[in-house]
């Protein structure tokens, strides 16, 4: 049973104001996270565009504990936070959430990431995936697309992106999500679902980004829909073991529809403009196999 | 009760560490570290350690586990040596600059390239400008007596503080020592102050955000310093701890009838003419060849650098005023200068009157041994040096051997 739009809840956690970038979908995400955690969290966060969201001492845009720590150490200091909270007694008062961006995750904090999911550590781990180093200026991470023209790939990045929440599957964690920043009650639904959870659960969002994916700030909620469309984001939880689509891409497979083809996402923003037909095709190729994959482990309630 | 018992310096780090009732551990193994952690390993899951014991995947996540317990109010602890410590480094700093009360042990060993197990003093040394307070002992019961110490350091000043011991000449070497009670460690080493949890629902921060070098205001039109005035009061609370830590030994004193001498030590320093400076074990080593040198009629005494982050400058001076000569054996070297308490002693008594000549000398890297009539020959020709009218004097390498031939074969192995 999904929430309904109109039922999330009306308390705030997020200050107006804050020093993100206009268009910047992390916003729209936060909200429904703090919304699913009752603001009684603790957020442990890296060097990250999620940081300059937060604001600069002494000022934050968050009504949350916020905790700032170095770029490979998110899943880390959110195992410490866990074992000091716990040490004193304290571990039931709040959700400690670890959020990192994709190169924080994927790349520099894989290794804590790895340990902490194989010491099955008790937090919510969100990666929020713009697809780049985005706070440093967009240069490619191991999860930029394949197509995809940064600061360090100006030709386009040659190879595919790694497949992070199939990596956390393979740590045998309880629970791992896929969603879209653009989804809200899709990202509320899985953070009240992962909350409910002991151990580490991992959460992937996709969050479009105006400045590294070059298009209008005013289109974010539409790029980040067609992505889902297109198959290049798909929504699904893996809980306990079962994989389900969700939401959007859960309609998308009942469907049967075809998807839109990602050229057409593509068209829409600069990181992928004179992009050679054949790297498009490979990206279709690339897409469709997953796709159906997804599909054929799609188990509906 | 309190018992004397023979153990080694890894068991008194572990056992000050039960006795501080710390509440979270996180390590990782390195020679010659391993049995502290393994030891702690062993009394959390018996029980007899009623602590969170995480076992991280590399050293960089260990410190951070203590750093991110600590900031949520919980007493940690973590141990490490050599390359451990240069992979947790940017941890390092991050503890000390966000000014977390982290209790570490740094079982000194050298660094690779190339592999080296033994004993020098070239890890803590390179971390030495990270913002932590810095202690070295010279035996097994002033280990376990600097770690309790240690924790009251650290918390009342909010800064961590880094408990060095030589590896395998105290780590792995057994000592008679006396382990007080837990009610005589409690009455002396309270739990940790509550005003150290700042992780609170109803008092929200952000803690550790980006900061400007310029102080801000806040939303209230409150003027809060800038990261100049963040690190400026960090520099004070150093300050602050050349004050703190020979009181906290003073009152240990009181309470266990041993003393360590807070910021220095000393052997035969009264009327001594030559002294023999050095940190760690080394410094007994040096008793010897001062006791040697006496023999011959020589002055010599030995000062002991207990705390050599913050540096004692004053106090330095004050020991040091009046005599002839003073030879330092660093166990490090700051690679293409010299040995590091050689230079900050030097720049400590620059420019002051009634100073010894200050001559530097590299000795023990990657356990090399050095006996205490090699440093008492070594120190003889110093003593001959500076009596020849040498004021300066390049860096002496004690019992550096003469092997290759071409002098170019350093460490490829040739078959």
């Amino acid at each position: 049973m999904s929430t309904k739009i109109l039922d999330l809840p009306t308390t705030e956690y997020m200050l107006p104001g804050n020093r993100a970038c206009a268009g910047c979908a992390i916003g729209i995400g936060l909200r429904s996270i703090t919304k699913a955690l009752d603001g009684k969290m603790v957020l442990v966060n890296p060097a990250s565009c999620l940081t300059v969201l937060g604001g600069m001492y002494p000022v934050s845009s968050m009504r949350i504990p916020w905790i700032n720590v170095s770029f490979p150490s998110t899943a880390a200091a959110a195992a410490g936070v866990v074992a000091g909270l716990r040490a004193q007694g304290r571990a039931d008062e709040m959700t400690v959430l670890a959020m990192a961006g994709d190169g924080g995750t994927g790349d520099i904090g894989i290794q804590a990431l790895s340990g902490a999911a194989e010491r099955n550590d008790d937090f919510i781990y969100m990666c929020y995936d713009n697809e780049a180093y985005m706070n440093t200026g967009t240069q490619r991470s191991g999860l930029t697309p394949h197509g995809a023209r940064t600061t360090t790939t100006s030709r386009g990045k040659k190879e595919n992106p790694k497949d992070l929440p199939r990596i956390m599957e393979a740590h045998g964690i309880p629970y791992i999500a896929s969603t879209s920043a653009v989804y809200p009650t899709d990202v509320y639904d899985k953070m009240v679902k992962a909350r409910g959870i002991k151990g580490l659960r991992y959460l992937h969002m996709n969050v479009p980004c105006p400045n590294g994916w070059g298009f209008d700030p005013k289109d974010t909620v539409k790029l980040g829909k067609l992505a889902v469309e297109t198959g290049l984001v798909a929504l699904y939880e893996i809980d306990g073991g079962i994989f389900r689509l969700t939401d959007r891409s859960a309609m998308l497979a009942a469907g049967g529809k075809p998807l839109v083809p990602v050229a057409e996402f593509f068209a829409t923003q600069a990181r992928f403009k004179s992009l050679p037909p054949q790297s498009v095709a490979d990206v279709q190729t690339w897409v469709d196999r997953r796709w159906k994959e997804y599909v054929s482990r799609h188990q509906a309630e | 009760m309190s018992s004397t018992v023979v153990i080694t310096g890894n068991e008194a780090a572990a056992t000050a560490a039960k006795l501080a009732r710390v509440q979270v551990v996180a390590a990782y193994p390195i020679t010659p570290q391993s049995s502290v952690v393994e030891t702690l390993s062993r009394w959390v899951e018996s029980g007899e350690l009623a602590a969170e014991f995480v076992t991280v995947e590399s050293e960089h996540s260990a410190l951070t586990v203590c750093l991110a317990a600590s900031t949520v109010g919980a007493r940690t602890f973590t141990a490490t040596s050599s390359n451990g410590l240069a992979y947790m480094t940017e941890q390092v700093w991050w503890t000390a600059g966000a000014r977390l009360p982290v209790v570490m042990g740094c079982v000194n060993r050298s660094l690779a390239a190339p592999w080296n197990v033994l004993n020098d003093q070239q890890d803590s040394m390179s971390v030495r400008d990270s913002g932590w307070i810095q202690l070295y002992c010279r035996d097994n019961q002033e280990i376990l007596d600097t770690f309790l110490q240690a924790f009251r350091i650290a918390e009342e000043l909010s800064l961590p503080v880094m408990v060095c011991y030589d590896g395998f000449l105290l780590s792995h070497t057994v000592m008679p020592v006396h382990v007080p009670s837990a009610e005589e460690a409690d009455a002396f080493l309270p739990p940790r102050p509550a005003g150290l949890q700042i992780v609170d629902l109803n008092d929200p921060r952000n803690i550790g955000p980006v900061t400007l070098a310029d102080p801000r205001r806040d939303a209230s039109g409150v003027l809060h310093g800038g990261y100049m005035e963040i690190r400026h009061a960090h520099q004070q609370a150093l300050a602050e701890a050349l004050d703190v830590i020979p009181a906290v030994d003073a009152e240990f004193a009181d309470v266990f009838r041993r003393s360590w001498g807070g910021l220095t030590w000393e052997h035969r320093l009264e009327d001594a003419e030559v002294v023999l400076v050095a940190a760690g074990s080394l410094g007994m080593e040096l008793t010897l060849a001062a006791d040697e040198l006496r023999g011959e009629g020589i002055r010599a005494g030995v000062l002991g650098i207990r705390a050599y982050r913050p540096f004692p400058v004053e106090h330095l001076c004050g020991k040091l005023v009046g005599r002839t000569l003073a030879i330092v054996f660093d166990k490090a070297l700051s690679y293409g200068y010299g040995g590091p308490i050689c230079t900050d002693l030097r720049a400590a008594l620059s420019g002051r009157e009634k100073m010894p000549t200050v001559f530097g000398t590299i000795t023990g890297l990657g356990g090399r041994d050095v006996t205490a009539a090699q440093l008492a020959e070594e120190a003889r020709a110093a003593i001959s040096d500076a009596e020849a009218g040498m004021s300066q004097r390049r860096t002496v390498w004690v019992n550096l051997q003469d092997v290759a031939a071409d002098g170019k074969t350093m460490c490829g192995v040739r078959e």
